[in-house]
């Protein structure tokens, strides 16, 4: 849907403080990685959202499709062995 | 402030004033380009930079009235008083342009304003060196997106290098004024108030011709042209922004907003 | 309201009707939209439900940007230095909720380019409100009031609507515009305390606004097209006239503290309904703005088709700059 006029468009993460994960907030459009990162300052930190921002160009984005959404998660649902609540420990142990 | 600088109190007052209406005029400038940039992400951006201009604009207003001691808020100042009474360097207030005039004109006055920071932050006068402190680091910023901005429209299109151009060849005239040093800043050097802008003039120089280089602009020719703002005697220009700015609170004399 | 593209005809054409396996799906698909699961960008959706909120979404990014423009006509003017930075960061705001809400459209594949051309050929709608001038300041104070406070109304709901990049916009934005609506009150709050002029002055933009502002809200449910799809589909969760309903009752006690009076002599409380009874709107003076025909229509699209077309260059030369930066970095490495 995009003509090669229109600046590309970039999707933008961005860390709230120290010691969390980046966090996927929004997009904009960019010429480049440059003006990307500095316009996702100016856009998405107005109210000192974050600390730290990436840029990611959303064409470089691989995304799962969603009709593969029963494959890829729907096994996972039976593996309740990897659930600490699975196992049942004397109350004894209190803190394992 | 404190005893000392009491004693050239006018000076002190001019130098403080110059620096609050240069960031006023300029943000008032920037503040009629809301709503109407080439895209909305610039847009954004650009108003952001208007913003902090204003902020600093605020800060020094209200230190100069606290300094003059005449009971002038921040208001008093930006709305009573008549062009002759602004000290911006004519940069400020000249017609912003096409966006690479916008620009170009915009980046020139951070880039003045992030060596006067860095100077100031040894001031004598701790609030401004406060300010001074506090401005640097959105300053900073400024320079870079602005940077950009000159670079890109340099080395983007014929069209856009040509518009780039046009504007260095009427906006660099107007910098000779920035570093001219007056009796005003003479007194406020010698009080350990500010630097002369002189002192200003290579670092600004070079940070500027950096930026012109790799924007691929070629210097103009210089020339004895000299504005004359920071004296009082402004462009044709200067009596239009005011008259914008300060129609509805000249219209309601005394009122509270 | 800034949604009004649940209420106008639409201009897009007719879908085709969908064939009998797709109905069968879109049954579905109803079904778990009705039950308020989330839709994302790439799951499948009936070609209508997407045609709609590209229509809706962009229409409220439209809205957003067209709506910098009035609030801008003041901001070179703006009485106090508070004032000017308080109008400048939400008229700048309101730019940023304008690009949340078309990247949540783009998402729907159609891209901003699009979406603008539409609006600048009169193709794509915004809301009528942003079509009457701003005459004084304190027009500034209402608009803030009771233009963001109808907003807000609106928007709120659409905080828990089925498609999820809209719904998190609509978070975004409404988290953002808590302020605005104060401002404006607050604004008029110090007319109100000043001079008979000052207080003049907000009773005439009071007067000339609370019209088209509950005209904001759309047509009377009755008259209102796809409203009843956009409720199936959790695009729209309260009626107009509910809307309309709740901001009369929340506005009133409001103008009380600021001392003014609405121009509309039914205006009363209603013992009976629990709620304010109000006078016709006059739906005549509504549609002439809608199709063109308001005070500033002509003004407002043209300062934007003059921005876009004047940033033309712009755009070009930092795509251009761009790809000579990315080849020289090529030629460097190879």
């Amino acid at each position: 849907m995009s003509n090669n006029k229109e600046w590309p468009l970039w999707e933008v993460f961005l860390r709230s403080r120290a010691g969390l994960d980046h966090k996927h907030c929004g997009s904009l459009h960019a010429a480049d990685g440059a003006m990307a990162l500095q316009l996702a300052r100016d856009v998405y930190t107005r109210r000192q959202e974050g600390v730290s921002i990436w840029v990611v160009r959303a064409d470089h984005i691989h995304a799962s499709d969603p009709t593969d959404k029963a494959a890829l998660f729907d096994p996972m649902a039976d593996k309740i062995y990897r659930h600490p609540t699975f196992y049942e420990l004397p109350d004894e142990v209190d803190h394992m | 402030m404190n005893a000392p600088i009491a004693a050239l109190n006018p000076a002190h007052v001019s130098y403080v004033l110059r620096i609050a209406d240069g960031s006023l005029i300029l943000a008032q400038r920037l503040s009629e380009c809301c709503g109407h940039g080439p895209a909305l992400e610039p847009d954004i951006a650009l108003t952001n930079i208007a913003l902090d201009l204003l902020g600093q604009a605020r800060l020094l207003l209200s230190h100069a009235g606290a300094l003059e001691g005449q009971g002038r808020d921040e208001d008093a100042l930006a709305y009573w008083r008549d062009a002759s009474q602004f000290h911006n360097p004519t940069l400020c207030e000249l017609p912003n342009g096409d966006f690479a005039q916008i620009c170009l004109r915009t980046f020139f006055y951070v880039a003045w304003q992030a060596q006067l920071w860095t100077a100031l932050s040894a001031s004598k006068d701790a609030a401004l060196a406060a300010i001074a402190e506090k401005s640097s680091k959105e300053t900073r910023y400024h320079c870079e997106h602005l940077a950009g901005w000159v670079v890109r429209l340099g080395d983007g299109t014929a069209d856009s290098h040509a518009r780039m151009q046009r504007a260095l060849n009427y906006l660099l005239p107007y910098t000779n004024e920035l570093c001219v040093d007056d009796d005003i800043d003479l007194a406020a050097a010698a009080a350990g108030i500010g630097p002369l802008p002189s002192s200003l003039n290579d670092a600004w120089t070079a940070q500027v011709q950096a930026v012109l280089a790799e924007a691929t602009l070629s210097l103009p020719a210089s020339t004895p042209f000299r504005s004359s703002g920071r004296r009082g005697q402004h462009s044709e220009a200067m009596d239009y922004v005011l008259a914008e700015m300060q129609s509805v609170a000249r219209a309601h004399p005394g009122a509270q907003w | 309201m800034y949604t009004q593209a649940m209420d106008i005809p639409n201009t897009d054409g007719p879908t085709a009707v969908p064939a009998i396996n797709e109905q069968a799906r879109e049954a579905e698909f109803n079904e778990r939209a009705g039950r308020g699961e989330i839709v994302e960008a790439k799951d499948w959706m009936p070609e209508a439900y997407r045609k709609t909120l590209v229509r809706q979404i962009s229409q409220h990014a439209h809205s957003e940007i067209v709506g910098m423009l009035p609030e801008g006509n003041w901001v070179t003017r703006a009485p106090s230095l508070k004032r000017k930075t308080i109008l400048l960061a939400k008229i700048q705001d309101e730019g940023g909720h304008g690009l949340y809400l078309y990247a949540a459209a783009e998402t729907l594949g159609t891209s901003r380019d699009q979406m603008l051309d539409a609006l600048h050929t009169g193709k794509a709608k915004y809301s009528s409100i942003f079509n009457y001038p701003t005459l004084t300041w304190a027009d500034i104070g209402v608009i803030g009031w009771l233009v963001d406070g109808a907003a807000i109304m609106n928007q709120v709901p659409l905080c828990r609507c089925s498609y999820g990049p809209y719904a998190r916009a609509m978070v975004r934005i409404c988290k953002e515009e808590s302020f605005h609506q104060r401002q404006g009150f607050d604004l008029l709050l110090a007319l109100s305390k000043g001079s008979e002029a000052q207080r003049a002055m907000m009773q005439d933009a009071v007067n000339r606004w609370w019209w088209p502002v509950l005209m904001m809200f759309g047509p009377h449910d009755k008259d209102s097209q796809n409203s009843e799809l956009s409720m199936k589909w959790g695009i729209k969760r309260i009626s107009n006239d509910e809307l309309r309903q709740q901001f009369v009752d929340a506005t009133m006690p409001q103008g009380e503290l600021l001392g003014v009076t609405f121009p509309d002599p039914d205006l009363r409380y209603n013992e009976a309904r629990g709620h304010y009874d109000f006078g016709a709107i006059d739906w005549s003076e509504f549609w002439n703005v809608v199709n063109g025909h308001g005070p500033c229509n002509k003004e407002r699209l043209q300062a934007r088709v003059d921005a876009w077309e004047e940033g033309a260059w712009v755009r070009e030369a930092a795509l251009a700059h761009a790809r000579k930066q990315a080849a020289r970095v090529a030629a460097a490495a190879a």
